[in-house]
Parts: structure tokens; sequence; C-alpha cells
């Protein structure tokens, strides 16, 4: 008994291998995953529209796409946390079990994302043998376990000490972690979502030759990432999605850039030029803001400078700084050394910001449209009279103190300016939909006038309709004179920029003017260069 | 047939430059050394109070007062183990105190004569089973109202204390003291190799608790829900009845330390437990539970409780004016907590 499962455990593992090693011989290869047609439908949306993937033994394959092509969806189908509606999946062969036939503690298909689910007060080797520790005697076996753990975690060359606490291990480390333990318990398939997200250059490269090892061990990965760079670093093979369809699947040796690219935006080089109509530039305009040499814990080196009724895009992944980026110079969050001067409408001198100082931002004229809307942006129980006057408070009346009529009018006035769908100011922010809170959001920034208007993600989760209104108040404040700052990973929400500055590991790696094509935009976001192609 | 084959591919490793594991013996693990040589330092500081104890009054190292004094400190310290097992899993139970005070006094009501207002069983043992039941019921309660309602602990049953303390005013008829019956008393008050039996079921319920979570796959899953309850559950743990069922035996302990309170005064009082919660949970923190759950040892938490009831020991063998009593002993444990912090806890 005290071996037992232990022992069954390990012949899982090596199961696995011989029978990758015969197909390797040379027998017809049965793909790990077979997926065949699958449909997915969430109400009158289709997340899948009939996807085909097949991923073989021992190979590294690159799922990739924009946001909303369908990834996750079918992340979450091959993991058994949903049904497809039409058409089938198949694990080696064999139809996959439904939720009920799935037991929990032995997945074929194991997910590893870029936030560990380890346990982090707990040791490396119970984590590897959670709730399926070797007993000897009636009693955990501290010895054996933490022997079966070092023989784990040396079959796959991790080099970590078996007691050390998660919670002293390193984000890639902890993935490595992740992936021996899914492996240990016989998973077919390790889906790597976004691993790299949150790693360093040197993590990412300990985590891909630990990943290429494991490989060549027979190990069979899905890669999820949104740098293509790395796509061709580490993987075989690769298959584009595009609004929930297949739209490539080929070997990545020889794939040009290019193609993969236009694959994901559905564009191909020289048709993407955005649509924006005639527009002056404000060249001659006085400047708004200065950002000279920013420098905080995501970003370094920022500076640059926006003019009266000028739109400057941010654009880059989410680790890319730009969000970090935006947030210091509305004062949520404190830089570390550089400035941000505003240069106020009066004519005044310009007055530099302290850092981090939301109260300050707003008195020198920032205003802004935070990115975690329900934390930062909105008290959703209280209504939208009260959070739109919320930033100027002070200003509305002696001490403080403002007469609910005043409140009321200004709520009104944002409900009909905005196209807010509510009956009337006094509704609660709770009860509206999310295009309708980031509405409200958006007044609350515009409440105070501002010189400068910082957006951050503006049109993250709203509906089409809700977002062409956002988009627009963009255009409507570069009339009226304000510098406007769009910090975002939407393009749609860049096409009014008269510049936008693609960041990549927090710095600004290149500046495109208006009128840029997506497919060379998407390429600086990912980090990877069209030219080297 | 290209079986993988591990001296191979470690060479491919090492050539493509990669740091490489040899998976030789290295030196001995540092976790638990740090986590023994903090309850090393409790255990010490418990000495050193012991010492100054001693010093300072020649009665507190009579026979008569230890013994007086692991009594007292059995009763609390089953309750702070039941509050340690349950902040453990990350959940909260106030309403233990009350627990402490209601269970006992059910089952000496039922002992009691019909002249007392009880319908005069005649076997206190049954009481005694009846004394376990009503505190696994309460739990399994809070469990209900925790586990399955997905109320917050802490609000939840901190409504469990008021009710149950209610409930407590109403069985003893509002605030009335009763004296144990004979019967029950021997029961309770029983003493074996001149110690209390109430020491030595603490002693063994510390010792049981201890082995499980350090050599029971249950006790592990007990620091993994604590840890996070996402984690627990996709290692295939049950994350859900296990918590429930720690509440159940939350509840069982805090009644069984209720019934040795009972057995060392002597008589069930309709105040019983009111404003001990406070001293658990400090008990436990001080001995290094962490309220985040997930984190702690119930050595440390014995060593927290120890603390606390040598503490209270001494200020009454110190003739401390009893309404000043409050005071000084909140101002101890206060002092308690800060010295924890800098000692690396988690206060």
């Amino acid at each position: 008994m005290a071996y037992g499962p232990a022992l069954a455990r390990s012949g899982d593992v090596q199961g696995h291998s011989l029978h990758l090693g015969s197909a390797a011989a040379g027998v017809a290869a049965v793909p790990v995953v077979d997926v065949r047609g699958v449909v997915k439908r969430f109400g009158a949306t289709t997340a899948l529209a009939g996807v085909d993937l097949a991923v073989m033994p021992g190979e590294v394959h690159a799922l990739v796409g924009r946001n909303g092509a369908g990834k996750s969806t079918l992340v979450s189908l091959l993991a058994g946390l949903a049904r497809p509606d039409a058409g089938q999946i198949r694990f080696a062969g064999e139809p996959a079990l439904g939720l009920a036939g799935r037991s929990p503690g032995c997945p074929s298909v194991a997910c590893v994302h870029q936030h560990s689910t380890a346990i982090r007060e707990l040791s490396i080797a119970e984590n590897l043998f959670l709730n399926r520790q070797p007993y000897a005697r009636g009693a955990i076996d501290w010895r054996t376990m933490r022997c079966e753990a070092r023989a784990l975690l040396d079959r796959w060359h991790i080099d970590v000490h078996e007691d050390t606490r998660c919670a002293e291990l390193d984000a890639s480390a902890l993935q490595l972690v992740e992936i021996a333990r899914a492996l240990s318990q016989g998973a077919r398939l390790i889906v790597l979502d976004e691993p790299t997200a949150q790693l360093d250059r040197g993590e990412i490269r300990r985590l891909f030759g630990r990943i290429e090892a494991m490989r060549r061990e027979g190990a069979t990965f899905l890669f999820i990432s949104h740098r293509l760079q790395e796509v061709y670093d580490i993987c075989q093979m690769v298959t584009v999605l595009r609004d929930g369809r297949r739209v490539l699947t080929a070997p990545v040796e020889g794939l040009p850039r290019e193609t993969l690219i236009d694959a994901m935006t559905g564009e191909t080089g020289g048709d993407g030029i955005a649509d924006i109509g005639m527009r002056k530039m404000p060249t001659a305009e006085p400047l708004a803001l200065e950002v000279a040499g920013l420098a905080g814990t995501d970003f370094d080196a920022v500076s640059f400078a926006v003019r009266r009724g000028e739109v400057v895009g941010l654009v880059g992944a989410s680790t890319s700084g730009r969000v970090e980026l935006a947030e210091a110079i509305a004062g949520l969050r404190k830089p570390r050394s550089g400035a941000v001067r505003v240069h106020a409408r009066g004519g005044t001198a310009a007055i530099t910001l302290p850092y981090g100082d939301v109260e300050a931002a707003l008195d020198a004229g920032v205003g802004c449209v935070p990115k975690a809307r329900h934390r930062e942006g909105l008290v959703p129980g209280q209504s939208i009279a009260e959070n739109v006057t919320m930033t100027l408070a002070r200003r509305l009346g002696p001490w403080g103190i403002v007469r609910d009529a005043v409140k009321s009018r200004l709520g009104a006035e944002a409900i009909a300016s905005l196209g807010i769908v509510a009956r009337g100011p006094q509704v609660r922010v709770a009860t509206l939909s999310s295009g309708n809170r980031q509405k409200v959001v958006m007044a609350r920034a515009l409440a105070t006038n501002p010189d400068v208007l910082v957006l951050v993600d503006p049109t993250l989760g709203v509906d089409v309709k809700s977002k062409e209104i956002l988009l627009a108040q963009i255009d409507l404040a570069r009339d009226a004179g304000r510098a406007v700052i769009v910090s975002s990973g939407e393009l749609d929400d860049l096409r009014s920029c008269d510049r936008v500055f693609a960041m990549f590991r927090g710095r600004i790696v290149k500046a495109f003017p208006a009128f840029w094509a997506d497919r060379e935009l998407i390429a600086a976001i990912e980090g990877v260069d069209l030219d080297k192609a | 047939m290209i079986k993988p084959s591990l001296s191979g591919a470690a060479v491919e490793v090492r050539a493509a430059g990669f740091p490489f594991s040899t998976g030789q013996p290295r030196p001995s693990p540092v976790r638990w050394e740090v986590a023994r040589r903090r309850e090393v330092a409790r255990f010490s500081a418990l000495a050193l109070l012991v010492a100054i104890g001693s010093l300072l009054n020649p009665d507190f190292l009579t026979r008569a007062n230890l013994v007086n004094l692991l009594g007292a400190t059995s009763a609390l310290a089953l309750v702070v183990l039941a509050e340690s097992l349950i902040v453990l899993v990350g959940q909260f139970d106030l309403s233990l105190e009350s627990t402490f005070g209601l269970a006992p006094a059910v089952g000496v009501m039922l002992v009691m004569s019909a002249g007392s207002g009880g319908p005069g069983w005649a076997w206190p043992a049954a009481a005694l089973a009846v004394v376990v039941a009503v505190g696994a019921m309460i739990g399994w309660i809070n469990g209900l109202l925790a586990v399955r309602l997905r109320l917050n602990a802490f609000v939840a049953t901190l409504a469990m204390l008021i009710v149950l303390r209610g409930v407590l005013a109403g069985v003893t008829r509002g605030g009335a003291t009763f004296a144990l019956p004979p019967s029950l008393h021997t029961l309770a008050a029983a003493s074996a190799l001149g110690l209390p039996i109430s020491v030595w079921f603490a002693a063994a319920s510390f010792a049981a608790a201890a082995f499980i979570l350090r050599y029971h796959r249950l006790g592990r899953a007990l620091y993994a829900i604590g840890g996070s309850r996402e984690a627990a559950r996709a290692a295939g743990i049950r994350v859900e009845r296990i918590v429930w069922g720690v509440f159940v035996i939350g509840g069982v302990l805090a009644a069984v330390g209720g019934m040795a309170a009972v057995g060392y005064s002597g008589a069930i009082d309709a105040s019983g437990g009111g404003g001990m919660i406070f001293t658990v949970v400090a008990a436990a923190v001080i001995g290094g539970i962490s309220l985040d759950g997930g984190k702690g040892s119930i050595l440390g938490a014995l060593a927290g409780a120890m603390l606390l009831g040598v503490a209270q020991n001494l200020l009454m063998l110190a003739h401390v004016p009893s309404f000043w009593v409050q005071a000084i002993y909140g101002a101890v444990i206060l002092a308690a907590l800060m010295l924890t912090k800098r000692a690396g806890g988690d206060a």
C-alpha cells in the first residue's frame, strides 16, 4: 500500500513515454489531441465556429490570435471545463469524457497559467504530491515523498530543492514545478497559457530551455502567447484563430512573419491603412503635457510631449508598462524618477506634478479613466449623479457641501451628453450595463473640464454601440482643445490618434504617425521585427 | 523504438548551456529549521514566564497551583485548538465561546433533578454524550452557514455567538448559577495520575491533531485548503466536506473544553465562556497561526495557549484587584502580539 499509488504514477509517466516512442518510430502517429469541427456558442455570440486542431506527440504547438479570437474558449473545452455544442475532441484517439466523467485528480489536459496555482506555504515536494502523498504504516511517508519529488524534479531537470517553500520560487520555476506535476499525473497535453507574461528575459530563456528538453523526452505542449517572437523561438507548429475560425495551421519553420501576422489580422500588407478623414495636425498648438524621463516599476525612461488638441496613443501588451505609465501620469501610481509637467490653459508656468497624488493631478487639470473600472473608476453602490460629481465635490460648494440639486443636474447632463441608458441621475451605477458604467467613468473624468485627459483601456469589455460613443468622446475632447492620452491594446481605440507610441517591456520602442497599418503596429506590440523575416 | 533516455537528454541539455541538476544530495532543508526555531522561541518564552513567575511568587511552583493551572488552561487550550483548525482552513468561528458555555449547560440540566428544573437523568455518562452532540450540532450549523450558504464565516458565527448566548440564558433561566449535581461532578472532575482528566484529554487532542496535520492526508489538506481553495480542489481534495468537518470538530472540542471548565469550577454559569473568544484568537495568533489561513503549527498554538494560561494564573496569584485584571490581561496580550510580530510571526 505504501508504494502503491506512487508506483502507479511513475508507471503512467513511463507508459506515456513508451507510447510516444513507438509513435516516433514510424507507426502512424495518433494526435495527442484531435479537435474536429468544434462549435461553441455563448448566447448569441459564436466563440468557436467549427475549429480543427491536431497536436502531435512531442511537439510544442502554438495557438495564436488576437483577443476574442477564441483561444481561451478552445482551451476551456480541452480542459473539460465546458462542452462543445458540436464537433468532437479526441485524446490519443479516445473520445473525451464529459464533465461528469472527468476525475479532477488526473486530467488528460493540464493548464499552466501565468499566475501559479501552487500552494505558496507548502513545499515543492508536497505540492507535487498533494492529496496523493505516499503512506507508510498509516502515516505520510515524508522521506519517500521527498525522494520521489527529487526523482521527478531530476527527471525533468528542474534545479530546485524539493523542500523549498513555493513562496520562495520565482515564477518560471513555479511553472516548471506545475508542468512536472501535470506530467507525473499523466497529463497528455500541457497547455501553457501566456506563460511568459510575468517573466523577465532570463526567466523566459530558462523556461524555454526546459520546455525544449521536456519536449525531446516526449512531452507535448499547446503554447499560447501574444508574443509572436516566442512562437518562432520554441514552437514547431502554429495554428492561428481569427473570429472563432482556424485560418492557418503550418510548420513554424519557414513561415514568414508577415504571413503569420496577416493571418491574425485578416489583412494583407498595404491594405491596413486606417480610415481617418481629414484632420488638422496640431503642430502649432502650445504644449499641454510633458513627460520627461519618467521611470517606475514597469516602465523606464519615457519622454514625450503632447500638444493641446492632440491625441497620443500608448499601445502595447498588458505587460508592456503602458497601463502603469498612464496611471503614473494621472497620479494613481508613484513613479521612481522623472517628471510630469502640465501647462495650464491660462498660459502660466508649467506645474510639475508631485508623485502619486491624484488630488494634485486633478487640480492641475489631468482627468483620468482608470483601467480598474470597478475599483478605481466607480462606486457601484452610489448613483450616477454621485459618481459623476465625485471628482469635483470641492469645487461645487463651500467646504465640500454639494446640494443634491446641483448633483442631479450634472448627472442629468452626463446622461444626456454621453447617451447613458438609465432612467435618471439617481439610478445606482451597479444596475447599469458595463458600457453605460464606462460612460459614467468617462463623464466623471470630463467633469473637471481637464486640460489633459488620460484614458486607460476606455472600451474594455463594452458593447459596440457604447464603444462608438466613448470613442467619439476622444474626438470631442480634441476639438475642445484637450490633450488626450489613450493607453490601450485595442487598435480601434487608437484610430483617431495623431501619434501612437508602441511600448515593449516598459519602453517606447517605436512611434507611429497617424495612418499606421495594423500589421506594423501589431508587430511592434508583439516585439517582432518585420524586416527580420 | 526510441525510448527517451535520461542520460542522453541530460547531455543535450548540458550542451545547450543550461544548468543541470545532478541529483546529488544537497544541504539539509532550511524550511523545517526555521519553523522549529520559531517554536523553540515560543516555548522558551513560556519557560521564561514560568521562571519569572516562580521568582515573583513562591506559590507559583507549588504542586497545587500547577495542577490548578493545567486544569484551567486545558479548557482554554481545547478551544484554541478548535479555533486554530478552523482558521487553518481559512475560516473563522467566533461562536466557539458560546458553544463552550452552552453545550455543558445543556448536559448538566438534563442530569438535574425535577426539583431544580431538569428531567433528572440518572446517567451522567449519557449527559456527557449530549454535551459532545450539542457541540457537533452547533459546528454542523456553522458549517452549513459558511460552507453551504457561503455566508461570511466571521459575521455568520458572530450571529451564532449571540443566538447561542441567548439560548444559554434561556436554558439556565436567565443567568442563575447552578452547582453541578454530584453524580456529574465526580465524572467531570475526575483525575488520573494526579492530573484532571481534562488535562489528559487536551494533551491527547493536541497530540492527535499534531500527528494528523503532519502525517495524514486530511491534515495536509487543511493546509492546502487554507493556502488556496482552488488549488486544493484541483488536486482532488473535497474542500467543502473537509471544511464542514472541521467546523464540526471545532464545535466538539469547544464543548468538551466547556465541560472541562465546568468540572474545574463545579458550576454552570449563564455567562460561561463570555468574552473568551478574544483570548482564544490571541493565543492562536501568538502561537503563529496565520489568520489568512494555511499557515501555522499546532505546537505553536499550544505554546500560545499555555503562555496566556500562565499569564492569567500569575495575575490571579499576584492578587491584582479583580476590576483591574481585564485591563492588565489585555495589555499582556497586546505586548505578546507585538513581540510575536517582531519575532517574524504573522500577528
